[in-house]
């Protein structure tokens, strides 16, 4: 199969478009500079914060995971898809919808005045972290289950005849694929919060929470510090590269092996104390996920008669900028679903996309207009920014499907295409479903690249959204929103739901 | 005939040699304690691993550096014989077009005889998990018989089915080999198989794969390794 | 689809007209060329009196400047900030704008030949009548206010109105700012990136109080009829910002970049800047403002650093602001 060459090509558009911008940055920059003042604060904080939300959302998120692989239910399959949502929103309006919750006149503290119970506060370093899971755990969550839906129902069968109990059931079966999976899934949300600037500013209360990629943006936007901003990202960029090696080492190899595809139902499910634990579990993830969601529709409901034209064309750009990324995705993913691939994956989310962009423009200027760009760059670095995801969903059952099959595969001497088209495709419908609705929520909610490059006729939704906020249009920025969340899940769920027609 | 010619495999620490020649058509067990390298020797023939050195040949024609594909190999795995998303038919088609196409008429013809042939006429549109274990492997069987090669490699093909069926499958195997005029190299470690089934006999044991001997014979009097694995 | 496939058939079409025409090509700040800000109004008024076509390009505006230096395809430049004026002079990239600025109406004198405000604004604190009812009447107020006053504020490192507020605090207070801010430290409910999250903050109802510009209560009286948005009036002054425009040295139509330095103080413009882009006009007497900026109250100290002096300013008192907020 000629997958190597095809491997190392991809691999080396990832290294050449991340690395390349840094360089031409570096290159551009009059020489290094000295770190600012809080530097050594914000690296500090930076990993503290990276560090603890993604264990956090790592953990949580398998309970509920386990609790949604084993339950059939009214609903789930909607379920499942709006606690994706969080984590495509546009930072802004997802830090507004956590706001009106947990904000010092949200749902919450306004529960607690009614009870008389003193109020909490969000702004702080706890209320960064609960930011951070409030976007990751749904990503962990679709990650492990993915993991635990990728369990052979052979095992489950095997375990139950045997009268495993649930305790050594997940000790033999569901314990080791944690293992497997629960690294990777830390690792790229680590990554994630590495380069979290507006939500950790916002939330955190003020300088105490700066991270690096703050001091990036402000190198780059505000001093013209090309210098250092190019080493702030090379620091961010190595912290994100140990997380990614380290993960990999953890991860262990391959997965379990092959069953047939039959729905088996879980037979250690059926007790009341597991069926409590499991109400619990999603009751709870469900009602912290999508209570802030139902606010950000709630409060963008008024301001959706008001959009015009400009937020509609916004919208069909975000769309055709969606569906281009997640079609060079996953091209880009096939090739690279490979555990070193997916290391080499982990930089399109390494680098800070501040100094992607200005390396983006930099290299191409010379030879094009920058704003021509706007959109297929958007669509580009959209694509290399869901790659680690996409990744991250397809390597392991890719990986299940080379060990189980990748004989039968070459004894019969199936030409590439037909492996690819005919095993490759069709066994992987699940996480390719997934990974292209991911990506394309997520590319729909990204602003991209394109903040330093927009021609204002190419506005991307998002950036509408920012701009009708910048000019006091408030209502008609939530308006906006809500628009964006509405594609967002659409998007979502259509792709999803096309992964998973072949078990409904 | 095959001919392993001063053949060393290496898998890890361990290593496997054999010096030996089988004739075509002939029926042959590879024998031997777990974890002698039977799988391993069954696989530099398949052309799943390559050997540290020496030679394969088929009729005196080098095939060590050819890819699983293009040997003159057929080969029923333990498991994983059929892809579980594709029906008994569209699997049958994987093994006479392995680059793409749809089957002509005299194709398709062919890929039902072969489905008969094995007691599975009408079953073509069914997935490998709609039917039953021995229907799979029959269903693999029939894959085997459309890839028409010289060469048949059984790895323990039938371990998972009870004794009637698995000495049904084998005799249905013996069949289809006798009438193919293939070479048929199954691995057992049943020396009842091993009798019913193979006319000569390869012992692999203590790294070596000794050169073949009629089955018969090899029982009546078996070399001191055979002695120890038959426990007698 | 449809629609699009018309909006691109006429935009062919406009190009195919105006292909003999001169290109005046103006970048500009995002915010200034989205439908809701002034651009689509500037080009509208200023294609009227030239034969030409004004097109704006968009995105961060010094960043993407000095990238490009001299090879830059600006003629004009819109929406450059006071504060931050040096590194843009320094570059030498611009050449003077050739205008008189002695008519301005400015509160501070203004003779820089070189970058041209528009229009300005001064810091400010705004709060919602309905929700506060004592708003503290001078900036000393605020910083012994009671805890449970709560206020949004941006990040001098991150935007130019915070780096506005900490100038604005270190020209009341000098080498008290430090303490100033600590004193604060209880009231600020949190820091945002930008305007837009802490403005968002304010008008959600979370925070009593938001860092933005005198002129923001405009906005609501003017297109929402509303009135409870009020910014507080300190007596120790507010601090000035303009927004400013300037001719680009390597320009190839130097006279169509004259003729819109010149249209920038003309009175179509600056008559609709005030709602164009809801700030104070720069060369417009108040009595000509429209109703709703006219009824503002209006700080009577103005507080302005030259950019020399900010500068020189901005690192020590984004240290303060800074190290205070960070026990």
């Amino acid at each position: 199969m000629a997958q190597r060459p095809l491997a190392l090509i991809a691999g080396a558009l990832v290294c050449a478009l991340t690395l390349v911008p840094v360089g031409a940055v570096l290159w551009r920059a009059d020489g290094l500079s000295a770190f600012g003042p809080g530097a050594w604060q914000a690296l500090r904080f930076t990993l503290w914060q990276a560090m603890l939300s993604a264990a956090l959302s790592v953990l949580l998120a398998i309970p509920v995971a386990r609790a949604l692989a084993r339950r059939r239910f009214r609903g789930r399959s909607l379920l499942v898809t709006l606690l994706g949502a969080p984590f495509i929103l546009p930072v802004i309006v997802a830090v507004l919808g956590l706001v009106s919750v947990f904000g010092a006149s949200g749902l919450v503290n306004r529960g607690l005045d009614v009870l008389g119970v003193p109020g909490m506060t969000i702004y702080g370093a706890h209320g960064v972290i609960l930011a951070h899971v409030f976007f990751n755990l749904p990503l962990a969550t679709r990650m492990i289950l993915q993991g635990w839906l990728a369990i052979p129902g052979e095992r489950f069968r095997l375990a139950a005849s045997l009268g495993l109990s649930s305790r050594e059931m997940f000790r033999v079966i569901e314990w080791p694929m944690l293992v497997r999976i629960g690294p990777q899934a830390a690792a790229v949300i680590f990554v994630i919060c590495l380069s979290s600037f507006a939500v950790a500013l916002t939330l955190g209360g003020g300088p105490r929470a700066t991270t690096v990629e703050l001091a990036i943006y402000q190198a780059l936007r505000f001093d013209f510090d090309l210098g250092r901003a190019a080493m702030l990202a090379c620091l961010q960029l190595a912290l994100a590269l140990a997380a990614g090696l380290v993960a990999l080492r953890l991860s262990g190899r391959a997965g379990q092996g092959a069953g047939l595809d039959r729905v088996v139902p879980r037979w250690d499910a059926a007790r009341g104390p597991a069926r409590a634990l499991d109400a619990f579990a999603i009751g709870l993830a469900a009602l912290f996920l999508l209570t802030p969601l139902a606010l950000v529709a709630l409060n963008g409901a008024p301001g959706l008669p008001d959009l015009g034209w400009p937020v509609w064309r916004a919208a069909l750009h975000s769309i055709a900028v969606a569906l281009l990324s997640t079609a060079l995705c996953l091209i880009w993913a096939l090739p690279l679903a490979t555990r070193r691939g997916e290391v080499v994956g982990l930089l399109g989310i390494a680098v800070s996309p501040l100094v992607l962009g200005t390396g983006l423009f930099i290299l191409v200027r010379p030879y094009v207009n920058p704003v021509a760009l706007a959109l297929p760059a958007t669509a580009l670095v959209n694509a290399l920014v869901a790659l680690p995801f996409a990744l991250r969903i397809l390597r392991p059952e890719a990986e299940a499907v080379r060990t189980d099959y990748g004989r039968l595969a070459a004894a019969l001497g199936l030409s590439p295409r037909l492996w690819l088209t005919r095993i490759l495709l069709p066994r992987l419908r699940r996480p390719l479903g997934f990974a292209a609705g991911l990506t394309a929520a997520l590319s729909m909610g990204d602003l991209g690249v394109i903040a330093l490059f927009a021609d204002p006729e190419r506005a991307t939704l998002p950036l509408q959204v920012y701009r009708l906020m910048g000019s006091y249009r408030m209502e008609a920025a939530q308006g906006a929103a809500l628009l964006l969340l509405a594609l967002s899940l659409a998007l979502f769920w259509l792709f999803d739901r096309g992964g998973r027609v072949a078990d409904a | 005939m095959l001919t392993l010619e001063a053949l060393t495999v290496r898998a890890g620490d361990f290593a496997l040699s054999a010096d030996l020649s089988l004739d075509a058509p002939g029926r042959v067990a590879v024998i031997g304690p777990s974890g002698a390298g039977k799988s391993t020797l069954l696989d530099a023939v398949a052309g799943f691993r390559t050997p540290a050195s020496g030679r394969v040949l088929w009729n005196g024609l080098d095939i060590t550096g050819l890819p699983p594909g293009k040997r003159p190999v057929a080969t029923l795995f333990q498991d994983n014989n059929l892809f579980p998303h594709l029906s008994l038919d569209e699997n049958l088609a994987l093994a006479i077009r392995p680059r793409g196409g749809r089957l002509d008429k005299s194709e398709a013809q062919r890929r039902d005889a072969a489905l008969s042939r094995v007691g599975l006429g009408g079953f073509g549109q069914r997935r490998p998990g709609e039917v039953s274990g021995g229907q799979q492997s029959r269903a693999a069987l029939a894959r085997v018989i459309l890839q028409n090669r010289p060469v048949m490699l059984l790895d323990e093909p039938f371990a998972a089915l009870g004794p009637a069926l698995k000495a049904e499958m084998l005799s249905e195997v013996r069949r289809v080999a006798d009438e193919m005029g293939a070479l048929a190299l199954i691995v057992t470690h049943d020396p009842g198989d091993a009798r019913r089934f193979a006319e000569r006999t390869v012992v692999v044991a203590e790294g070596r794969a000794a050169p073949a001997r009629p089955t018969e014979e090899l029982f009546a009097d078996p070399p001191p390794a055979l002695r120890d694995y038959l426990g007698t | 689809m449809k629609a699009t496939l018309t909006l691109a058939a006429a935009t062919c079409l406009a190009g195919a007209v105006s292909a003999q025409e001169q290109v005046l090509t103006i970048y500009a700040g995002d915010y200034v060329a989205s439908e809701w800000g002034p651009g689509p109004k500037i080009e509208e008024l200023f294609e009227a009196r030239c034969d030409c076509d004004l097109q704006f390009s968009t995105g961060d505006l010094m960043p993407r400047l000095l990238l490009e230096g001299d090879n830059t395809e600006a003629d004009v430049v819109f929406g450059l900030t006071t504060d931050v004026t040096r590194r843009a002079r320094e570059s030498g990239l611009f050449a003077p704008h050739g205008q008189d600025t002695s008519t301005l109406t400015l509160p501070v004198d203004w003779s820089d030949d070189v970058f041209l405000p528009y229009n300005y604004g001064h810091t400010a604190f705004v709060y919602d009548t309905d929700r506060v009812t004592e708003p503290p009447q001078s900036f000393d107020e605020l910083r012994n206010a009671p805890d449970d006053l709560s206020i949004v504020i941006q990040d001098p490192r991150t935007s130019i109105s915070g780096l506005a507020l900490v100038l604005w605090v270190q020209a009341i207070y000098g080498d008290e700012a430090e303490a100033v801010w600590e004193d604060l430290s209880d009231n600020i409910l949190t820091v945002t990136k930008g305007w837009s999250e802490s403005y968002g903050l304010f008008t959600d109802g979370e925070a009593d109080m938001a860092l933005s510009y005198t002129s923001s209560p405009a906005y609501h009286i003017i297109a929402e009829d509303d009135d409870t948005v009020k910014a507080a009036i300190f007596p120790e002054g507010h601090y000035f910002m303009a927004e400013l425009t300037a001719k680009v040295a390597s320009t190839d139509v130097p006279e169509l970049a004259d003729a819109f330095m010149a249209f920038v103080l003309s009175e179509d413009f600056q008559s609709m800047i005030a709602t164009g882009n809801w700030s104070f006009p720069a060369k417009l007497p108040r009595e000509d403002w429209p109703e709703g900026f006219r009824q503002l109250e209006l700080p009577e100290k103005v507080l302005f650093y030259t950019e020399d002096e900010a500068a020189e300013l901005k690192d020590q008192a984004i240290e303060a602001w800074r190290s205070a907020l960070s026990r």
